[in-house]
This record gives C-alpha cells, sequence and structure tokens, in this order.
C-alpha cells in the first residue's frame, strides 16, 4: 500500500502540468482538476483508513535508503490532515468553478488559475507528507509561490498592494525556517525527522531551545500566531472569495500542522510550553477584540481566523495526550469551517454587491438560503452545543482543567471569552447584513423574483444583472452547503474522530511510532 | 569540524545588509535585501557541512570528501530565491506601472484609523496635518514617524 504515499503530491502536480498544457481550454482543464482532486481524497482516505490499522506508512523517494534520501511519512495525523484538506479543496474548486462560469469567464480566461490551485494543492499535501525537515522547506515554498500567484490574480493595485506585504512577510519566515535548516544540519549531520529525535536529544540543551525558537518563530509567522500575524488580515481579505476560503482554511494549518511535528516529535518535554500557552492567549484574545471592530465580513473573519489558531497552540502548549488530541479535532473542525464562511461571505458579496456591513441588510428575507449557509457554520465557530466547534473547545478547557496550573486556568478563562466575542462578533454580521430591512444599494427582490427576471424572455436591463447580478449559481451554492454538511457531520461522528485524534496524539507523544516506522532495524 | 571565521563574518555581513535592506520601503531595494538574505542562509548551509575535495568516488578518498548534502541543498534553495526574485520584480514593475512608484504601502486598517485620528484632532496628531516631507532625522519626538508613514501611505 505504500505506493500511495507519493500520489497526493504527484497527482496535483501531474494535473497542474496537464492543465497548463490545456491552456484556452477551460472545459477540459476543469475536468482534469476535479478529477485530480477526486482522485486525491480517495488516495487520502485510502492513507488514513491503512495508517491506523498499520500503523504509519513510509516511502523513500527515489528507493534512496532513509537517512541519505528523503522518506515521506504518512502517520494518522498527516492522513487526517490529507483527508480534511483534499475535501476542503475539491469544494472550494467547484465553488470557483461555479463563479467562474457565472462570470462568463469562458471568455477571458484567468487560465493559470488551475494549474496554480493544483500545484498549491501539491504543496500542501508535501508539506503534510514529508519526513525530512528540507522537504517541508520545499513544500512550504511550493505552496507559498503558488499562493503568491493566486493573490494577485489579476494584478489590480488593491491585490498587488495586499500581495506586496504578504510576498515580503512570508519571504522572510521562509529565510527564517532556511537557516533554522542551517543551524540544525551543522549542529546533528541529519535533517531526517526520525534520526533527529535521537540526535537532537543528545545536544546541549541551549542549543536546541536555540533551534526549537528559530522553528517556532519560522513557522509562527506562517501559522499567524499573535504578534507574528499582522499581515494575515491585511492580505486575505482582498483576494477573489474561493482563492481567500482556501488559504485562510489551510495554508495557516499547515504552520499550525508543522509546529505539532516539531513541538511533539522533535523536541518534546515542553520547555517551550509557557512560550506558547502565552501567545495563545494573546493570539485569542487579540485576535477575537480585533474582529469586533470590523465593519466588513472579509476582515472580520481573517480576524477571527487568527484568534481561533490561538486554541490549537492552547492545546499543543498543554503538551498532554488529551490537550494535543483536542487540538487536532479543532485544525479538523477549524479548517473546515472558516473555510465554509469565507464560501458564505463571497456568496453574500455576490448576492448583495458587498461586505461591507454598513452597505448589507436583510439578506435573511431576501435570501433565505443564504442565511442559512451563513448562520449554521457562524454558530458552529462560536462554538453553539451540537456543532464541533463547542466539542473542541469542550476538549481543550477540560484539558486545560486537568493540567491545573494557574496559566492553564487563566487560558480556560481566555478561551472562554473568546468563544463569547466570536458568537458577539457574527451576532453582529447577523444582525447587519442578515436581520435588519434591506439597503437601498442592495440589488432589490428576493431569489425567486431575481431568478425569473433572468431566466425571463426579456433581457436583463443593463446594470441590474451585472458583475454582482443577484442570483446565486447552483455551482458556488452545492459546495457550500456539501460544506456546511461536513462541518455538521463533524458532530455526527465527533466519537469516532475524537478517538482517531487521541490515536494519533498519543502516537505522537510516544515519539516511537514513527521513528520505527521509517527506521524498522532502530535509527542510525 | 569548527567553522572558518571568514564564512561566518561574510554571513554576518550578509544578514545585516539584508536585514536593513528588507526595512526600506521600496520593493526593490526589499529585493535585494532578499538576495543578501538569501545568499548568507546559503552560505550558512554550507558551513554546516565538511569542506574537502570533491565528493566522487574515485576521486577522493573517502575520509577527505566534502560533504555534498548541503550543497544539494543550496542548490534547491537558489533555484527557489531565482523564482522568488523573477516573482517580486514582475510586483515591483506592476506596482510602478499602476502607481508609478514601488512602496509598500500601509495597511488599509492603518491608514483608516489615522485617518479617523486626524479627523478627530486625536492623541499626539494635532500637528500631522501640516507635516512636511522633511526625512526622520527630525528630532521631534513621537508623532512624526506616523505623520511620514501617512504621508507616504496617501500617496498611493
Amino acid at each position: 500500500m505504500t505506493y500511495l504515499v507519493p500520489l497526493p503530491v504527484v497527482m496535483p502536480l501531474l494535473g497542474a502540468a496537464l492543465t497548463l498544457l490545456l491552456l484556452g481550454r477551460p472545459r477540459a482543464q476543469r475536468w482534469v482538476s476535479l478529477t485530480v482532486l477526486t482522485a486525491t481524497v480517495a488516495v487520502a482516505a485510502t492513507l488514513l483508513v491503512r495508517s491506523s490499522m498499520d500503523g504509519p506508512l513510509v516511502v523513500e523517494v527515489g528507493g534512496w535508503v532513509a537517512p541519505l534520501g528523503i522518506v515521506l511519512v504518512a502517520d494518522q495525523l498527516a492522513a487526517l490532515m490529507l483527508v480534511v484538506s483534499a475535501s476542503v479543496t475539491l469544494c472550494v474548486l467547484v465553488y470557483s468553478i461555479g463563479q467562474g462560469m457565472a462570470d462568463g469567464s469562458e471568455e477571458t480566461p484567468l487560465s493559470v488559475y488551475h494549474p496554480t490551485y493544483l500545484v498549491l494543492t501539491a504543496g500542501v499535501c508535501n508539506a503534510f507528507l514529508s519526513g525530512d525537515l528540507f522537504n517541508l522547506y520545499v513544500g512550504f515554498e511550493i505552496l507559498l509561490v503558488a499562493s503568491y500567484v493566486l493573490l494577485t490574480l489579476g494584478s489590480t493595485e488593491t491585490r498587488i498592494r495586499a500581495g506586496t506585504t504578504y510576498v515580503v512577510v512570508s519571504l522572510l519566515s521562509s529565510v527564517i525556517f532556511l537557516i533554522a535548516i542551517g543551524l540544525v544540519y551543522a549542529s546533528t549531520g541529519t535533517l531526517n525527522l526520525a534520526q533527529l529525535v535521537d540526535r537532537l536529544d543528545a545536544l546541549p540543551d541551549d542549543l536546541r531551545l536555540l533551534l526549537q525558537g528559530m522553528l517556532l518563530l519560522a513557522f509562527g509567522i506562517k501559522a499567524a500566531v499573535f504578534p507574528l500575524s499582522a499581515w494575515l488580515p491585511d492580505s486575505y481579505p482582498t483576494a477573489p472569495a474561493p482563492v481567500t476560503a482556501v488559504f485562510a482554511g489551510l495554508l495557516t494549518k499547515v504552520g499550525v500542522y508543522a509546529i505539532i511535528r516539531t513541538e511533539t516529535l522533535l523536541f518534546p518535554g515542553g520547555r517551550t510550553a509557557t512560550l506558547l500557552l502565552v501567545t495563545a492567549v494573546l493570539t485569542m484574545v487579540v485576535g477575537i477584540l480585533g474582529a469586533v471592530a470590523q465593519s466588513d465580513i472579509k476582515r472580520l473573519l481573517s480576524f477571527t481566523l487568527i484568534s481561533h489558531i490561538g486554541y490549537m497552540l492552547f492545546g499543543v502548549g498543554l503538551t498532554s495526550s488529551l490537550g494535543l488530541s483536542a487540538a487536532i479535532f479543532y485544525v479538523v473542525h477549524h479548517i473546515t469551517i472558516q473555510t465554509t464562511l469565507f464560501l458564505a461571505a463571497g456568496l453574500v458579496e455576490r448576492r448583495g454587491g458587498s461586505t461591507a456591513m454598513d452597505r448589507l441588510g436583510g439578506l435573511a428575507r431576501l435570501s433565505p438560503l443564504l442565511a442559512v449557509l451563513f448562520f449554521v457554520p457562524a454558530l458552529n465557530l462560536a462554538g453553539i452545543p451540537p456543532f464541533s466547534g463547542f466539542l473542541g473547545k469542550l476538549g481543550l478547557v477540560q484539558a486545560g482543567i486537568d493540567d491545573g496550573g494557574p496559566l492553564a486556568w487563566i487560558l480556560v478563562v481566555g478561551g472562554l471569552l473568546t468563544s463569547l466575542l466570536t458568537l458577539y462578533a457574527v451576532a453582529r454580521v447577523w444582525n447587519l447584513a442578515f436581520w435588519r430591512a434591506p439597503h437601498p444599494d442592495m440589488p432589490a427582490g428576493d431569489d425567486a423574483e431575481q431568478a425569473a427576471r433572468t431566466d425571463g424572455a426579456v433581457e436583463p436591463d443593463e446594470g441590474t444583472a451585472g458583475q454582482s447580478g443577484a442570483v446565486l449559481p447552483k455551482l458556488m451554492i452545492a459546495p457550500t452547503i456539501a460544506l456546511v454538511a461536513f462541518g455538521l457531520a463533524l458532530t455526527v461522528v465527533a466519537g469516532p474522530l475524537f478517538e482517531l485524534s487521541t490515536d494519533a496524539a498519543d502516537d505522537l507523544l510516544r515519539r516511537t511510532p514513527y521513528v520505527d516506522a521509517v527506521f524498522p532495524g532502530g535509527a542510525p | 569540524m569548527t567553522p572558518n571565521l571568514t564564512y561566518v563574518i561574510v554571513i554576518g555581513v550578509l544578514v545585516a545588509a539584508g536585514v536593513t535592506l528588507l526595512l526600506e520601503r521600496s520593493l526593490t531595494r526589499v529585493l535585494m535585501g532578499v538576495i543578501l538574505l538569501g545568499n548568507g542562509a546559503n552560505l550558512l548551509l554550507l558551513t554546516g557541512g565538511q569542506a574537502g575535495g570533491p565528493p566522487i568516488v574515485g576521486t577522493t578518498p573517502q575520509e577527505e570528501m566534502s560533504d555534498p548534502l548541503p550543497q544539494a541543498m543550496i542548490l534547491t534553495a537558489i533555484v527557489i530565491t531565482l523564482g522568488m526574485t523573477a516573482f517580486l520584480l514582475a510586483l515591483a514593475y506592476r506596482s510602478w506601472h499602476l502607481n508609478g512608484h514601488d512602496e509598500v504601502q500601509d495597511d488599509v486598517e492603518d491608514r483608516r484609523i489615522m485617518d479617523l485620528a486626524e479627523r478627530d484632532e486625536g492623541p499626539g496628531d494635532a500637528d500631522a496635518g501640516s507635516g512636511d516631507d522633511d526625512d526622520d532625522d527630525d528630532p521631534t519626538g513621537g508623532n512624526r514617524p506616523v505623520a511620514t508613514t501617512a504621508d507616504a501611505g496617501r500617496t498611493g
């Protein structure tokens, strides 16, 4: 079964090459991308099943033996991340196809969109699967370069402005990561994660702390942890809705994944636990206070994204099995929900012509379906009981109380406060955009009237059915519904999912399953 | 293995110069900074491995070979830096095309807050409206940098 392991990286890359060859044939490009991503979801699901039955699956790339060559490792954590991220990218792809077709971009296609999107997927998968620090760097670079292109699509003035900040900050974090890699190699003579386990343990404490700090700094910028998060709300909201959605769901989570991996596998023992917990509470509270102050839905959601990264750090910082397991559960939940919310925001922009809350209103009456599609994930994000957001937060709070230290209690309080303020922030969106009377600037009439107007024999008048033509395309609604349902399904399967994340967390904390899988005869 | 002092000094200078340039407003200078920083990081990678003869079996005895792995990694890093340089150049060119300059502009939020502060005659901003275009070696204290960034932002 190990031949499956490289496929989530190889297939999107090949698909990217193929879509590049098919430039100018949007229909063929769409089918290639859809096929590739569907296959990736299937492979990822198989990997998840196999890795939870037989332990981590390992492939030595090119047949080079482990410490010399590069290994790809699919353990439970990596496979779980793969499944969730592949499903989310597939849904967002369908959404963007729907948006592209509705905007009539068949005549003027942004033909690099599909190849770049697939390269982004390959980079994300490579980062999850990598069993080698340098390969992790390469995975990061692949996804970052693809994200630069996606963020500046169309190269309009606002996107160039936002892209500049994003590119410069990301480049800096990449250089820091590269320097950290240089230092790790100089002090241990290897970059293979499994081999580093023993070699790092043998290093003097101060040197280890330096290496750990460098890696945390690099990943902290990518994960948008509080003092390093200012770039995110500045750059994400300007991109097209599907791009923002996939960035929000995946890119920061790759950073969180890298933090989880290095903190458990390479630097166990929690020497930076205090640092992680303090940044966690600051990220949560400062992030959500930023969200409360926003008047634009996309910017508000960007701030909730930062804020909820704090929950994951909280779980990692506790270094207990329950904390880590809750953090993994929370990552899965948050990837899904944050993406769904950004897709819903894209629909709001389409329906109401804007995402500025002072220019929206009455959407609940005008488009009840859209209201439901926003309302459910919004409550899920805030952590209202039956939803997965509540379960994840419950796990974290329990882990915090079990820990019992004063800092853990501060985090429990901070976490609950953040949850409450998240509810306040999304309730504000709900009140302003959905509940009050429709704004005079908005396209009038409810969904049925709009549909009748476009379906009718009469040509739509010049202005009304332009870019922000108020009918929502089915291909944009369907993937949003699918993701909302996926988010609800996380509640239904929460029991097995929590067991899975607990298994993954236990394996991470024991470290031996990972090392034994890479070096069956013991590390050299 | 002890690292070569020359290397260390060169790396230090490259990184210091790179960071200084990275803090500039002009994207072209930022690009130069990124290149210098990248080269510093590459040299650092190189010092991490053992120095010696070419690592080819038959030409050098095994003990005297240099470590090939850092060189492979540097090659990868150089290729990535090359791609990034091309992209940043394109970005700077496009920015110049659109705005007539390639300066990194202020955060939208920052600009809004500064506009608000100006309108309200907010704290410490009373003389910001009459901000002249002199450099930041002006010793008037805390509010001067705020005013200059506000001006830089508004030119965009």
